[in-house]
């Protein structure tokens, strides 16, 4: 199994505006209306496709992985054919698509998984494989991650989080699996899939969802905050003695806040931070509780850093919202094993992306691929809050390191330098703009490969606000 | 309830269905066979007074029994209302993960020894079921042992209802006697197609009456066992001794296995009745 991005977005971006403006015409419905209802058809591939489902890659996926194969077949006469392609195939590295029906939707609400049989060329371990994703908003995407394979046909069941809520779905089927094998070296291989279809089992019981992989979650932010819930799941055990999880999308769901002056909830687990005070965060699916929460303590209003001023075409920027960052490998390098410090670009106030690092020792930015030149720059400027109260003997340093032309650190064309700032250059509970002259910095040699920024406090400051890190001239 | 032998399945082709079915109507229609018309009720518990059991109707056994009641199962037999208790008219046997006597577990049995012990009849039963891999709960029938002058599995075992909490869907019904126990006993497995046994109360019973023992469970008989069964040169021990009703739910142990790390805590085994018919 090996870690893949998907692109599936753009190339049905047009598909979903037509929908966004279908439903804005939406009117009430009168009281006269009969619902109309959608074919309750359960088979998705028998033999063949069944009747309004298409077959559409993933955009950036390998085109041709699919395709049906009368020689292979659990039973019948063909079955679903699916070629992952070896690493670096340069018609796609992976394999994605999703089949969906463009009937208008099923009504799935009478059954209670989709079940398939399965075989592969060799074990292997599917990425992600599951139902309800339709290039329409994902509502209710359900995966089964980590599929396992072996070389004999085997029945899977992949149970729906709550059925009820199906009752016009169109993303009938979806896969997304990469080459497996030591990494650069992962080779494709095959496997196929037949008689998929949604069955009433019966059997599947026992419902255990969770959100935040059943963490209770604590968090601090402030108004303007935002929060996505994660680690949406559902668990069911299957007649086999066997509890099966799949990530379920957050509309199967039905989450509630304990106060909604504090923070909102949508129905996709998105929260708002809206007011001061503390709130808690449930949910349940299907009636079922579920496990996991998210409490929240909110402080306000939150002053975010001046936007900076300088004109973007004399900026080089790391990490700042008023400008186009470079790429960044990491905002947090977790170096171990000396480093404690906690946190990355967490914490988003009216959509500008603030870093909070906590437990602070030291930590590093890196941009290595590629290095960054500034050159042609004369500052540097990073925004610094320290949010608890200092002692006299608190400190934070910032390094800048450059790794020379050869772009490998620790070789003698490496130079960096750093200036300490002393509690009293620092201000807590308030932002302080450092600025610092290039020219100033007579130990950093070289301009033209910068590598890292690094934040150094031997534990003394612990917690601190980042934001607005770039080069100017 | 002694290592039943789950692999061991007595199977029937479709002319024994038949069998059975014309033995049942014929009954019914002779008159004179009052045992299997089984109208008279001669024991009941609908479980409606709340809080501990009534003491004229069921005892309890408590502790470990020897090397866990003989099958190295894990848990502490209590008589508290937290390991059994009657509750909303139903009976709950509640199997509770914690340190107790010197044991991991607790759990309860009951049973009707020296307060109603009988022969033939149709014994049942409506109980939903726990789940989980370790879980094994019981509804059975042991004979007397005549103060211990008579040793299992001379004394005979009908085990009306066996399940494992890794298998949501089979039960399993059983005898055992000498030359046939443990893992030799006379077994037949049912499966529910489209259900499972803890999500629903489902009625376990049997018919019992001279040389047969039919199986039901809710409205399907699946099994019916007779002397010709049992192996070659093996003695029928169902005829003559008296029996006593069993209800318990085991944790760990030979059969079972031990819980995993997946397996919840608490675990109930609810009984809406128990009903002897004669």
């Amino acid at each position: 199994m090996k870690n893949i991005k998907y692109n599936y977005t753009k190339t049905f971006f047009l598909l979903g505006l037509l929908f966004v403006t279908v439903i804005s015409c939406e009117r009430e419905l009168s009281d006269d209306v009969v619902l109309a209802t959608f074919s309750d058809s359960a088979e998705v591939y028998i033999d063949g496709f069944s009747g309004g489902l298409e077959y559409y890659p993933y955009a950036d996926s390998q085109q041709e992985a699919f395709s049906v194969d009368t020689e292979v077949k659990y039973s019948g006469s063909s079955s679903m054919r699916f070629d992952v392609p070896n690493v670096g195939d340069l018609r796609g590295a992976y394999a994605g698509a999703i089949f969906r029906d463009d009937n208008g939707g099923r009504d799935l609400s009478g059954y209670d998984a989709l079940t398939f049989y399965a075989k592969s060329s060799k074990s292997a371990v599917i990425n992600d494989i599951g139902f309800g994703q339709d290039f329409f908003g994902n509502k209710f995407q359900v995966s089964n991650q980590g599929l396992q394979l072996s070389t004999n046909w085997v029945k899977y069941i992949i149970p729906i989080p709550d059925a009820s809520k199906l009752t016009q779905e169109q993303g009938m089927f979806w896969y997304a699996e990469g080459p497996e094998g030591p990494v650069g070296n992962e080779v494709g291989y095959t496997f196929w899939v037949d008689e998929l279809k949604y069955e009433k089992l019966g059997t599947i019981a026992q419902a255990k969802p969770k959100m935040f992989n059943g963490e209770d979650k604590i968090e601090t932010s402030f108004i303007g905050g935002r929060i996505q819930i994660t680690g949406l799941t559902q668990t069911y055990n299957l007649a086999t003695g066997v509890n099966q999880t799949v990530t379920a999308g957050g509309h199967y769901f039905k989450f509630s806040t304990t106060d909604v002056s504090v923070a909102t909830v949508t129905r996709s687990g998105l929260v708002s931070i809206v007011g001061e005070g503390t709130a808690e965060i449930t949910a349940t699916l299907n009636g079922v509780e579920v496990s996991g929460s998210l409490s929240i303590t909110s402080l306000g209003q939150f002053v975010v850093a001046a936007t900076p001023t300088v004109n973007a075409s004399n900026v080089i920027s790391i990490f700042s919202d008023a400008y186009t960052n470079q790429p960044v490998e990491y905002y947090n390098g977790y170096w171990a094993p000396y480093q404690t410090t906690l946190g990355q670009n967490d914490i988003t106030i009216n959509g500008d992306n603030i870093i909070k690092y906590s437990e602070l020792n030291f930590v590093g930015i890196q941009f290595t691929k590629p290095t960054i030149d500034v050159s042609q720059m004369t500052n540097f400027h990073v925004d610094i809050q320290v949010i608890n109260e200092l002692d006299s003997g608190d400190f934070v340093t910032v390094k800048l390191q450059d790794i020379g032309p050869d772009n490998t650190f620790g070789t003698g064309d490496d130079s960096a330098a750093e200036i300490k700032y002393s509690s009293s250059d620092l201000v807590a509970g308030e932002w302080v703009g450092i600025d610092i002259p290039l020219s100033s910095l007579s130990s950093l040699t070289g301009t033209s490969n910068l590598a890292q920024v690094v934040f150094v406090s031997d534990a003394t400051v612990t917690d601190m606000y980042v934001d607005n890190i770039y080069f100017n001239k | 309830m002694n290592f039943i032998n789950k692999n061991k399945i007595m199977s029937f082709g479709k002319y024994f269905i038949t069998a059975i079915l014309f033995v049942v109507y014929s009954c019914s229609d002779n008159e004179t066979q009052t045992v299997t018309t089984l109208k008279k009720l001669v024991f009941v518990d609908n479980f409606e007074v709340d809080g501990a059991l009534d003491s004229a109707k069921w005892a309890y056994d408590t502790g470990t029994g020897d090397n866990g009641w003989g099958n190295n199962e894990l848990q502490y037999y209590s008589d508290r209302l937290e390991n059994v208790e009657v509750k909303d008219g139903m009976l709950h046997i509640t199997a509770l993960q914690e340190s107790y006597m010197g044991s991991g577990y607790t759990s309860g049995k009951v049973l009707t020894r020296g307060l109603f012990e009988t022969k033939y009849g149709r014994f049942e039963a409506r109980i939903k079921l726990p789940w989980g891999q370790g879980l094994w709960p019981a509804f059975w029938l042991l004979g007397d042992d005549a103060e211990g002058t008579v040793i299992w599995p001379k004394i005979g075992e009908i085990d009306i209802m066996e399940y494992v909490g890794q298998e949501p869907t089979i039960a399993h019904g059983s005898i055992h006697g000498p030359g046939y126990s443990a893992g030799e006993a006379v077994t037949k497995s049912y499966t529910l197609e489209n259900s499972r046994f803890d999500t629903d109360f489902h009625v376990f019973g049997i018919e019992w009456g001279p040389n047969y023992i039919n199986y039901y469970i809710d409205d399907v008989l699946y099994n019916q066992i007779t002397p010709s069964d049992l192996p070659e040169g093996t003695k029928w021990v169902f005829n003559d001794n008296q029996f006593y009703l069993i209800l318990n739910m085991a944790v760990g142990g030979s059969f079972v296995g031990s819980p995993n790390a997946e397996t919840e805590f608490p675990q109930k085994m609810v009984v809406d009745y128990v009903k002897v018919y004669q």
